[in-house]
C-alpha cells in the first residue's frame, strides 16, 4: 500500500492520482479508476468543453463594470441627496425629511434584509459557479489546472471587483487546456489585468496624449509579465528590456466603464502609444500599434526561460515545493517542443514517473483543502458561498485578492500555520454534514492512503461530526 | 396558527446548536393544558456516575478512588438522598431537585449493548431497537401520532429546526423546517487533542505546527490582545450551551409558539484527564447547570408545564482508566427537569457496584430501560397514545412499559 516506486495501477495509485492531480476521490472513484488511474487523468483533459464554465447568469467583464459603475454612481447620488436634506432637516427641523432618508437607506417596513451591494453580489455569484465547478467536478483536473493558471495569472478584486470573476471565465478558461501563447494574449490585453497592473494610464512620453498631458510610461505590467508571467525573475533580461517592453504596451487600456455601450472593453489607444521601433530582450520590434505588443508576447511565450518557469511552476504546485528537475526538465521540453500547448504538458505532467513516486508530502493549499472537505463530505449544498470564501479568509487566501501579483503561495511554509485555523473550518463543515457515514468515507477519499491510526482516530471519534472533521484534518487528508 | 420566525438576533444566539419545536400536542390541549417538551442529546457518552455519584454504596469509593465524588470531599458533592450526590458542579440542578423539579434516572440506558458512539446515538435518537439506517427520530413519529389521522397542519411544519444540521430525533415524516446559524463554535479542546495525537504518531511537523501555535495562543491569551485562543475556553462553552438551550426556551415559551423541540450538546467523550471535580468534565457539567438554569428563566410561567429530558448514547465505564478518565461504557444517568414533573426524586433500580454486579465486569448494569422514561414522559406529558409509543414510536418495546408518575 506504500506509493513508492511508481505504481501505475491500483487503488493506491488511484487515490494518490486523484488527490495530487484532482480534488480528491468522493463515492467509488478510487475503485472506479483503480485500474487506469493516467487514464482517468487524460481522459480528464480530453472532455469536450473542459475547462468551460456553464454559466449564463453570470455578467461580462465589461458589462459587469459597467454595472457597477452605474450602482456606485447611484450610491454617491443618494448619499449626496442625503446629506443635502439633511442639512435642511437641521435647518428646519422637520421630521418628514428623516422618512426621506429611511427610504432610501431601504429601511422602511416590509423591506426584506438588504441584499449585499453589487460587486460583492457579483463576486459571489462568480465565486459559487467556480465552486460548484470544483465541487462537482468527477476528478478535477482541468479545474485545478484552471485554479493553478488563475494564480499564475492573478489579478485582485481590492483593485476591481466587477471584473475578478469574468477575468478568469474569459482569459484562463478558454485556454487552460489551449497555447499558451493564447493565454498570455487573452491575459495581458484583458481589462482586469491591465488595469490590476496599471496598465491602463500608461501612455509613451512621446506619444500624443503623453506630450499633451505631460505624462509618461508606467512600468508595472511589462515587468511582472516578464518576471512573473513568463521568463521568470533573473532569467536574463535588463531594465531596458523592461522600459521597452512597457513602451511598446503603451495604448492597451480600457474604455472607462462610463461608456454606456462597450464601456469597460479592452481596447488600442493609438494617442497613448509610443511611437517608433522597439528593442526588447536584443530582438527589435518595427511600430505596428497594437501588433507590436502581440509581437512580442508571441516571442514571449515560446522563449526557453518561459518553458522553464512554467514547467517548474506547474511540477511545484502539483507534484512537490522542491520538485523532481527531471520533470521540470520533462514540462519544459515539452512546452518547448508544442510551441505551449499545454494540454500536452498538462498530459505529460500527469504522466511522469515523478510525478507518481514523489512522496505525498504536499501540504494542499487552503482553497483546494476546502473544496476537498466539501466533497468529501458532500456538503456543496448546505454551505452558502459566502461561508467557504469567509474560511477562505480565515486561512489567509482569500478568493481573487491576492496580496501581490505573484499570486499566492505553492509552499507549504505559507500555509502550515493554518492549520489550527482548519480544525475550526473542518468543525465547521462537518457539522453540516448531514448522516455521512465517516467509515464510509475514509474508504471513499482516503482508501488505502489511510494509516492505521487515522482509521482508529476516526472510529472513535466521539460523533459522527467530530469523526468527519478528524478525516479531514488526517495528515493524509491534508497532503498529496 | 402559524409559527414566529425568530430575530435574526435570537437566531445568532442559537449558534450552531441544534433545535426543532413541533406544535401543540391537542389532546393535552384539551384537557385545558398546555405542555412543553424539550429533549436534550448530549453527544459522546457521559458518565452518569460522574454526574449522580452513589455515595451510599459501600464499594464506591474503593471502585473509583481519589476520582469518587464523596459529601466530605474537598469539593463536597450536593446531596440528593441518602444514597446519591449530585456532581458539585451543578448547584442550579440541585436547587431544581430540592424544589421537586427535577428527576434522576440512574443506572439507565437504551437497548444498545455495544460501545460505538455513533451506533449509540443513531438508537437513542432513532428509538429504533438495534443499530442501522433510520431516517426518523421517536419525536417526530411521536407528534407525528399525536395529530389525529396522522395529518399534518397544512399551514405550517410541525417541527422547526436551527441549526446546520437537524438532529436525527426530530427528523422523519412530519416536515421540519430549518435554520442555519450565523456562527459557529470554534473545534473543542477534545477534537484538537485528538488530532494532536495522531499527528504525534504520523507527522511530526503537523504536530510540532500545532504545539506552536497552541504555546502562541497560550502566551497571547491575556486581556488586551486580540489573537483568539486555538478552542473554545471554558467560558466560550458555557455562553454557547445557555444561549442555545434558552433560546429554545424562549420559543417553547411563547404563547401560540412550538410546543416540542430537540437540541444537541456535545463534548461528553472523557477518555483521558476526565476532570470529574474540577477540570474537564466538572466545567462541562457546569455549562449545562447553566443551560438548564437558562431553560427555567426563560420558561417564564410556562415552566410549570415543562418537561425537559437529557440522555445520552450510554455511559462509562465504572472504573477509571489509565488516564484519568473514562472509556464507553453501558448504563449512565438520565436527567428530567421541569416544573410538570412530580420531582425530587432519584429513580434507580440500584444493581450495585461489586465486580460481578457490574456489567461485563466493567460497566454500571443497566437496569432500567431509558425508553420507559421517555415513553412515560410522552404519555402522561403530552398524551401521546400507548400503542403507538409501543409500535412506532420505540417499536418493538412493548415488553417496556411507560414509567408512571413522573408528572
Amino acid at each position: 500500500m506504500s506509493a513508492k516506486s511508481g505504481l501505475s495501477s491500483g487503488k493506491a495509485a488511484a487515490a494518490l492520482g486523484l488527490h495530487r492531480f484532482g480534488f480528491g476521490p468522493v463515492g467509488d472513484a478510487i475503485a472506479a479508476v483503480a485500474t487506469d488511474p493516467r487514464g482517468a487523468l487524460l481522459a480528464d483533459v480530453e472532455r469536450p468543453g473542459a475547462g468551460r464554465l456553464d454559466a449564463p447568469n453570470l455578467m461580462s467583464s465589461s458589462e459587469a463594470a459597467r454595472q457597477v459603475f452605474d450602482f456606485r454612481a447611484e450610491r454617491r447620488a443618494e448619499q449626496k441627496l442625503a446629506s443635502r436634506q439633511q442639512k435642511q432637516a437641521t435647518a428646519s427641523g422637520e421630521a418628514e425629511v428623516a422618512s426621506q432618508m429611511a427610504k432610501l437607506s431601504g429601511a422602511e417596513s416590509g423591506t426584506p434584509a438588504q441584499k449585499p451591494p453589487l460587486p460583492q453580489q457579483i463576486i459571489l455569484s462568480e465565486a459559487k459557479a467556480r465552486f460548484d465547478a470544483a465541487a462537482n467536478a468527477e476528478i478535477g483536473l482541468v479545474e485545478r489546472l484552471v485554479w493553478f493558471w488563475s494564480n499564475h495569472f492573478c489579478v485582485s478584486a481590492d483593485k476591481d471587483a466587477a471584473m475578478v470573476g469574468a477575468y478568469e471565465r474569459e482569459a484562463i478558461r478558454p485556454h487552460a487546456l489551449g497555447r499558451f501563447a493564447d493565454l498570455l494574449q487573452a491575459v495581458e490585453s484583458h481589462p482586469a489585468m491591465l488595469l490590476y497592473l496599471d496598465n491602463v494610464q500608461s501612455m509613451g512620453a512621446d506619444s500624443i496624449a503623453g506630450i499633451n498631458q505631460d505624462k509618461g510610461l508606467n512600468e508595472n505590467l511589462a515587468r511582472e509579465t516578464l518576471e512573473l508571467h513568463t521568463l521568470g525573475v533573473r532569467s536574463g533580461y535588463s531594465q531596458a528590456d523592461v522600459t521597452n517592453f512597457a513602451k511598446v504596451l503603451t495604448g492597451w487600456t480600457w474604455l472607462r466603464p462610463e461608456e454606456p455601450v462597450h464601456g469597460g472593453e479592452f481596447v488600442f489607444v493609438r494617442r497613448f502609444h509610443e511611437p517608433g521601433n522597439q528593442v526588447v530582450l536584443g530582438k527589435r520590434y518595427a511600430e505596428g500599434g497594437l501588433d507590436q505588443g502581440r509581437a512580442v508576447l508571441a516571442d514571449l511565450a515560446r522563449h526557453p526561460a518561459t518553458a522553464q518557469h512554467i514547467g517548474e511552476k506547474l511540477a511545484r504546485h502539483f507534484v512537490a515545493d522542491d520538485p523532481p528537475p527531471s520533470l521540470v526538465t520533462k514540462l519544459a521540453k515539452v512546452f518547448l517542443d508544442t510551441d505551449g500547448d499545454l494540454k500536452q504538458v498538462a498530459k505529460t505532467l500527469v504522466t511522469a514517473e515523478e510525478s507518481w513516486t514523489a512522496p505525498r508530502q504536499k501540504l494542499k493549499p487552503p482553497a483546494e483543502w476546502i473544496a476537498g472537505v466539501i466533497r468529501l463530505t458532500g456538503t456543496a449544498a448546505d454551505i452558502p458561498i459566502g461561508r467557504i470564501m469567509n474560511a477562505q479568509v480565515a486561512l489567509g487566501a482569500p478568493l481573487w485578492r491576492p496580496p501581490a501579483p505573484n499570486g499566492y503561495s505553492d509552499n507549504e511554509a505559507a500555509w502550515v500555520d493554518g492549520i489550527a485555523r482548519r480544525i475550526d473550518i473542518a468543525t465547521e463543515f462537518a457539522g453540516r454534514a448531514s448522516r455521512a457515514e465517516p467509515l464510509e468515507l475514509l474508504e471513499s477519499g482516503l482508501g488505502p492512503l489511510a494509516s492505521p491510526q487515522t482509521r482508529e482516530t476516526v472510529a472513535r471519534a466521539e460523533s459522527r461530526s467530530q469523526a468527519l472533521a478528524l478525516l479531514v484534518m488526517a495528515p493524509e487528508f491534508l497532503r498529496r | 396558527m402559524r409559527l414566529h420566525a425568530p430575530s435574526r438576533r435570537e437566531l445568532v444566539l442559537a449558534s450552531g446548536t441544534l433545535f426543532a419545536w413541533a406544535h401543540l400536542p391537542k389532546l393535552a390541549r384539551a384537557e385545558g393544558r398546555d405542555p412543553r417538551f424539550l429533549t436534550v442529546i448530549l453527544r459522546g457518552a457521559l458518565d452518569g456516575l460522574a454526574t449522580v455519584a452513589p455515595v451510599g454504596d459501600p464499594d464506591w469509593l474503593a471502585l473509583r478512588g481519589d476520582n469518587a465524588l464523596t459529601l466530605d470531599g474537598k469539593l463536597p458533592a450536593l446531596k440528593l438522598d441518602d444514597f446519591f450526590a449530585l456532581n458539585p458542579a451543578m448547584p442550579n440542578l440541585h436547587r431544581m431537585f430540592e424544589a421537586k423539579e427535577a428527576i434522576v434516572v440512574h443506572a439507565s440506558a437504551t437497548p444498545y449493548r455495544e460501545r460505538s458512539h455513533f451506533d449509540g446515538q443513531d438508537l437513542l435518537e432513532s428509538g429504533l431497537p438495534k443499530p442501522g439506517a433510520s431516517e426518523s427520530g421517536w419525536l417526530n413519529r411521536a407528534l407525528a401520532g399525536l395529530t389525529p389521522g396522522g395529518r399534518v397542519d397544512p399551514k405550517g411544519s410541525k417541527l422547526f429546526a436551527v441549526g446546520p444540521v437537524t438532529p436525527l430525533v426530530v427528523r422523519g415524516p412530519a416536515p421540519v423546517l430549518s435554520w442555519s446559524p450565523q456562527r459557529v463554535l470554534p473545534a473543542s479542546e477534545d477534537t484538537v487533542q485528538r488530532l494532536l495525537a495522531l499527528y504525534r504518531d504520523c507527522d511530526a511537523r503537523l504536530a510540532g505546527v500545532l504545539e506552536d501555535n497552541f504555546k502562541l495562543a497560550a502566551a497571547v491569551e491575556q486581556p488586551g490582545t486580540a489573537q483568539k485562543p486555538a478552542a473554545p475556553g471554558p467560558g466560550q462553552v458555557r455562553a454557547y450551551f445557555s444561549e442555545a438551550a434558552g433560546t429554545a426556551a424562549k420559543f417553547l415559551a411563547q404563547s401560540d409558539g412550538p410546543r416540542v423541540g430537540a437540541l444537541a450538546l456535545d463534548g461528553w467523550d472523557t477518555h483521558f484527564n476526565e476532570g470529574i471535580a474540577q477540570g474537564r468534565l466538572s466545567q462541562l457539567l457546569g455549562a449545562l447547570d447553566e443551560a438548564l438554569s437558562a431553560i427555567k428563566s426563560n420558561m417564564g410561567p410556562a415552566w410549570r408545564e415543562t418537561v425537559v429530558a437529557l440522555a445520552t448514547e450510554f455511559g462509562r465505564t465504572a472504573r477509571i482508566n489509565g488516564t484519568d478518565g473514562t472509556d464507553h461504557g453501558t448504563a449512565t444517568v438520565a436527567l428530567l427537569i421541569g416544573g410538570a414533573l412530580k420531582g425530587g426524586r432519584v429513580i434507580a433500580n440500584w444493581p450495585g457496584l461489586k465486580p460481578a454486579n457490574l456489567y461485563q465486569d466493567r460497566d454500571l448494569k443497566p437496569t432500567t430501560d431509558l425508553r420507559a422514561v421517555l415513553k412515560g414522559v410522552l404519555r402522561d406529558h403530552l398524551r401521546a397514545d400507548e400503542r403507538a409509543l409501543a409500535q412506532s414510536v420505540f417499536p418493538g418495546s412493548e415488553a417496556v412499559k411507560p414509567m408512571a408518575g413522573l408528572v
